[in-house]
């Protein structure tokens, strides 16, 4: 080899052993990262399963709180985390939902668009315990619902909204446009493609969405505080303008005692409340999976 | 197709035969009505940011009647509940800022790589197996977070710092780090994914190994949608409630030792509505101030996550 051979080689020297071996460890810092999570994951549900299991038992679900851990229970939680969602639900589903068919159907094209979606995506980032400060200021007080299931419901509808609306958009967004064009040049009327049409083909991509925004509403602690739900409720609530416990809030009292028992309790209602919103996850995959095998068109 | 019918009312108005007995059903009434039913649905959208708006600044004008603005940003101490009262934002927000930071240091590092790892790295099957488990810790509510944090990471911690208190920010900032990773991931995942394949095949064409060109090509090109994960990470950090309010403690002091009790601007919210404060007190006023500022921030990071994802969207 000439010298200036040489020197080439020298400045080419690829290092690619070097190289390859310093993807090797990224890829495996990348990968320890990505798990990371999932064992935290773990390490949390090992905590709470442990230190809540013996002391979850029937007992336990229909017992209302006391101040005896032995004796405390969390039906009157259980009773009304059911119906704050299912309230919450008929608030909620019906304006969400209507609320992006307009957007996305009905309403011209322009900045005044624009403004109501940059809106929505602004709510859909607000803090929850803002949602909490508004349901105090406007149902609690303005309304003067009181700290009622009705006033928590309101709040909690309005703190999901964002969700089912930009959910609901999207699988409107996801039908394809020949849909419209074809049942339009039949002679349907916009509610006609809407409702016969465009809703039926979305509604595994609503349903999802709905799903997500209830079982966000079922884990939210914070607007329930602010409004004022109670923690020691010891009976079930009988109509709407009642006061009332939920799941989450229950969990937050027993746990911010320094008790050793009352953290046991909390571990148990955790269970219970993870349980529950697994189910609904679980629920809206299956949906999801049924209606696309089953697809109207 | 939004001009389709009202291109079929025309050729029925110049006197083409009616084919259609409902040709005017566009114009009915009963379309009428549902179009404004609709309409008002969208409505409540911007009464809820209305809302919002108006009862924060309803009643911080009239906290600002009694504490002046001078006080509330210039005082550093925040003494409600002493006989001395202090009206000083700075330790609720130091509070605020050393969880967002510590939160930051844990969610952006990890998050940011599981979306690489996600997005350029893992087969086909194990990626259809994280994502949901990702989305699973996503669906963990907070005040589950709160109770991990509070039991079990203090605890934890506690074993190598013995001289940590019960209540602190280490804590609960890793716990609020760990809950917004799913975030920073998915999001920026989405980022990186929207990177034309073009540009990673141009650099392995030009015989870059892959770290080279993950690390030199794909993530610089979907940066700006990776910052805006971050903030938007970040500014669900700063409205985090129920991990600061079990774990952080309800001590509002300036210090830059994460090892003590503070209280977050969220926590000072919770804290306020959980005693028997009088409404019209100026102690119940200042809840809405200290929601208020955290209101800004919140909004003004969105709006700045939102203004990066429009101005750099599409531009490789």
């Amino acid at each position: 080899m000439t010298e200036v051979q040489q020197a080439v080689v020298a400045r080419f020297d690829l290092r690619l052993e070097r190289r390859r071996r310093l993807g090797q460890i990224l890829a495996v810092i990348l990968f320890l990262a990505t798990v990371f999570g999932l064992l935290v994951l773990t390490a949390l549900l090992v905590e709470v399963i442990r230190e809540g299991t013996p002391w979850l038992d029937w007992q336990f679900l229909t017992s209302y709180p006391s101040r005896k851990p032995e004796a405390a229970g969390i039906k009157s939680a259980i009773v009304g985390s059911f119906w704050l969602m299912v309230l919450t639900a008929m608030f909620a589903v019906p304006v969400g939902v209507g609320a992006a068919i307009y957007l996305e159907e009905y309403a011209p094209r322009g900045w005044f668009l624009r403004l109501i979606q940059l809106n929505i995506a602004n709510l859909a980032g607000i803090p929850s315990v803002i949602y909490g400060i508004l349901g105090l200021g406007l149902f609690v007080r303005f309304f003067a619902l009181g700290r009622s299931l009705l006033a928590g419901a309101l709040t909690m509808s309005l703190l999901v909204l964002p969700i089912i609306v930009i959910s609901t958009q999207e699988a409107l967004r996801a039908v394809p446009q020949g849909i419209r064009e074809s049942a339009y040049a039949l002679g349907a009327t916009r509610w006609q493609v809407v409702s016969s049409h465009l809703l039926p083909i979305a509604a595994p991509g609503i349903l999802t969405g709905i799903i997500l925004a209830l079982s966000r509403a079922v884990g939210e602690t914070a607007p329930l505080v602010m409004i004022g739900a109670l923690t020691f409720v010891a009976f079930l609530p009988a109509n709407l303008l009642d006061p009332f416990t939920v799941l989450p809030i229950q969990i937050f009292n027993w746990t911010a005692r320094p008790q050793e028992d009352f953290r046991a309790l909390a571990a148990a209602a955790i269970i219970v409340l993870m349980v529950f919103l697994f189910l609904m996850n679980l629920s809206a995959i299956l949906l999801r999976n049924y209606y696309e095998r089953h697809r109207p068109h | 197709m939004r001009e389709g019918t009202g291109e079929r009312v025309r050729w029925h108005r110049q006197g083409f035969p009616d084919l259609t007995p409902e040709a005017n059903l566009s114009r009915g009434p009963r379309e009428r009505l549902i179009q404004v039913l609709l309409g008002l649905c969208a409505l409540v959208t911007v009464c809820t940011t209305l809302g919002i708006a108006a009862i924060l600044i309803g009643e911080s004008v009239a906290f600002f009647r009694q504490v002046s603005l001078a006080e509330f940003l210039g005082d550093t101490r925040w003494t409600p509940q002493f006989a001395e009262q202090h009206f000083g934002i700075w330790p609720l927000l130091a509070g605020t800022l050393m969880i967002t930071v510590i939160a930051a240091l844990v969610a952006i590092p990890i998050g940011l790589a599981a979306a690489i790892y996600i997005s350029q790295y893992a087969p086909d099957r194990v990626r259809r197996w994280l994502k949901p488990s990702l989305e699973l810790l996503a669906g963990v509510p907070t005040v589950v977070y709160g109770y991990f944090a509070l039991t079990f990471v203090t605890p934890l911690l506690q074993r190598v710092l013995p001289q940590m208190q019960v209540y602190n920010a280490l804590s609960a900032g890793i716990v609020v780090g760990i809950m917004i990773i799913p975030m920073v991931a998915s999001l920026s995942e989405d980022a990186l994914r929207a990177v034309p394949r073009s540009l990673a095949e141009g650099a392995y064409a030009l015989g870059a190994t892959k770290y080279e060109v993950v690390l030199r090509v794909v993530v610089p090109a979907a940066l700006s949608g990776i910052m805006a994960s971050f903030i938007l990470a970040l500014s669900r950090a700063i409205g985090e409630t129920m991990i600061v309010t079990l774990a952080a403690g309800a001590t509002p002091r300036l210090t830059l030792n994460p090892l003590e009790s503070i209280q977050t601007m969220t926590a000072y919210i919770v804290q306020v509505s959980l005693g028997d404060t009088p409404q019209g007190t100026v102690v119940y006023q200042s809840l809405f101030a200290v929601g208020l500022v955290l209101f800004i921030l919140t909004l003004g990071m969105n709006l700045l996550a939102n203004r990066i994802i429009l101005r750099f969207k599409e531009t490789y």
